[in-house]
């Protein structure tokens, strides 16, 4: 088993309340799901969608959101899975594809030479 | 934890109302625009580490400090609600009066602000009841045009109107005078009673949507029996007739979501505590010298609902009960009511007479349940041609999949 990185990209537009109840009831059960079948490693945490950014060598800090906001990450999990085509099918059933989101599957680098 | 059902719809509506309320209600836009801040916060964070203990008071801490925020950066270039203005201004005075006025029993007063300022007499009814939907029970445009099978644009158009009109009254309605408030009071009830009938009668082939309108009208109608002003005896009466209808509501409806004639309803369906609940309601209705519409209305859902079977029924009473609601509150639709009644109690051919004789008839004559009356009494005196003639209307004009399914049976019967 190899482990992988879901980022979860954009896809917070606004709703009305009972989208956002449904929206709300979709992800609980999706992790729980995916919980309940052992590929859950870590939940993750949210991001806060502003923050600095840091750069160059003059260390330039400005401030944040550093993308569109749909391109901005609003948090992560850290998933278990066979292989990275797994981990991939696993993404699909993110309930972020149904507001224009994205998952970015990312495996872990492994110790081993 | 699990989420309580319709949890983001009914907090929309209280923390649009406090905001309000706050921000004035000039800002009603700037108010939802922290609700909808609120909501996609608490998903981001639910999801990942559950909801928590106390959902609804996690929402209101985060509008509440939403608020502050937008109080403290704007206070300058914007005007708040004239009566916290000077309260608002200092930093000393801010942060509680914010708290004060999330506290639950302003929140309550909020609610009920809003629903009066919503029933401006500028306003027509249906978009009355649109706006009460929108911004009380967090319904989106389109879930509205659903609800009345009317298009999104105008809906739209129509809310966008009337929150315009709200905007421009400057000042929420003040609930606290009893001159006004009683004035505006029977809008408020009319305005519950048509948002219930929307859903128990409406046109939305969805039953689900029909029942949370009625839900809705259920819910807000508490508010009002809450508050000590509002709580009068026909407001007592329009709650009893929601609960006496909502009661039969179950039967209503078969396994496959088709209708069921008042004959053939399994009245063990019914809802008994419901019932129970709308008697008790009734009993505090009958205090006072005054008799509206409603405390007739639900005179005869009553007997209705506490009848065994449609036979058993006292149809004597439920006829001088629509004898009432006319001299009331005369309509071509309560005429029809009577008329069937009457069949009921005095044979199809009595009634058919009386049908005949509704004055503005042709005010019915595109609404479905007047040709299958029609229809159906005919069927019961045996000329089954001209029941199928008015089935085959009634099929014409249905406006959901579920009354067409219903006349078509009805056709098929007349055999």
């Amino acid at each position: 088993m190899s482990e992988f990185v879901f980022l979860y990209r954009g896809g917070e537009t606004g709703r009305s309340p009972e989208r956002y109840q449904q929206m709300m009831q979709k992800w609980m059960a999706w992790f729980k799901e995916l919980g309940e079948k052992g590929h859950v490693k870590d939940i993750g945490q949210p991001l806060e969608r502003d923050g600095k950014l840091v750069q160059g060598t003059a260390k330039k800090v400005t401030d944040g959101p550093f993308a569109e906001a749909k391109d901005v990450i609003g948090g992560y999990s850290l998933i278990v899975a066979k292989d990275l085509s797994e981990a991939a099918e696993l993404s699909k059933g993110c309930p972020i594809f149904e507001v224009d989101g994205q998952v970015e599957v990312r495996p872990v680098m492994k110790m081993n030479m | 934890m699990d989420l309580s059902e319709h949890l983001f719809r009914h907090e929309s509506g209280r923390m649009v109302a406090t905001l309000t309320r706050i921000f004035g209600i000039h800002n009603l836009a700037l108010a939802e625009d922290v609700v909808q801040e609120a909501f996609c916060r608490a998903l981001e964070i639910w999801k990942f580490r559950g909801v928590p203990e106390n959902p609804s008071a996690w929402l209101m801490a985060t509008a509440r400090n939403r608020a502050l925020d937008v109080l403290r950066r704007e206070r300058t270039a914007r005007t708040f609600a004239p009566e916290l203005t000077r309260q608002l201004e200092s930093e000393w005075t801010l942060a509680p009066t914010v708290a004060e006025e999330f506290g639950p029993t302003a929140v309550r007063d909020d609610e009920l602000r809003m629903m009066f300022s919503c029933c401006s007499p500028r306003l027509p009814e249906e978009a009355q009841v649109a706006l009460i939907l929108h911004i009380l029970c967090g319904f989106s445009v389109d879930e509205i045009a659903n609800a009345f099978v009317s298009s999104h644009a105008a809906i739209e158009k129509r809310i966008t109107r009337s929150k315009k009109l709200l905007a421009a009254s400057r000042k929420l309605f003040d609930v606290s005078g009893p001159d006004d408030f009683a004035r505006r009071l029977p809008a408020v009830q009319r305005a519950l009673y048509l948002l219930f009938n929307e859903g128990y009668h409406g046109a939305s082939p969805e039953s689900a949507i029909r029942s949370d309108l009625c839900r809705e009208s259920m819910r807000l109608i508490a508010i009002l029996l809450e508050s000590t002003l509002g709580a009068t005896p026909s407001t007592c009466a329009l709650a009893a007739l929601m609960c006496f209808n909502a009661a039969r509501l179950p039967a209503r409806l078969d396994l496959s979501g088709n209708l069921i004639s008042l004959a053939d309803q399994d009245r063990s369906q019914f809802d008994r505590s419901l019932a129970l609940q709308g008697q008790r309601i009734l009993e505090r209705a009958a205090t006072g010298s005054e008799v509206s519409e409603f405390h007739v209305e639900a005179a005869i859902a009553w007997v209705h609902t506490s009848a065994q079977s449609s036979e058993q029924t006292d149809w004597a009473t439920i006829v001088s009960l629509y004898d009432q609601l006319m001299a009331i509150r005369p309509s071509p639709v309560v005429a029809l009511n009577r008329a069937i009644a009457i069949a009921q109690r005095d044979g199809p051919q009595r009634g058919l007479d009386e049908i005949r004789a509704i004055q503005d008839a042709e005010r019915l004559a595109r609404y479905p349940f007047y040709h299958a009356a029609l229809g159906e009494l005919e069927l019961r005196s045996r000329r089954t041609d001209a029941a199928r003639r008015h089935f085959t209307a009634a099929v014409g004009l249905a406006r959901n999949p579920m009354e067409r399914t219903f006349f078509e049976q009805r056709i098929g019967a007349c055999r």
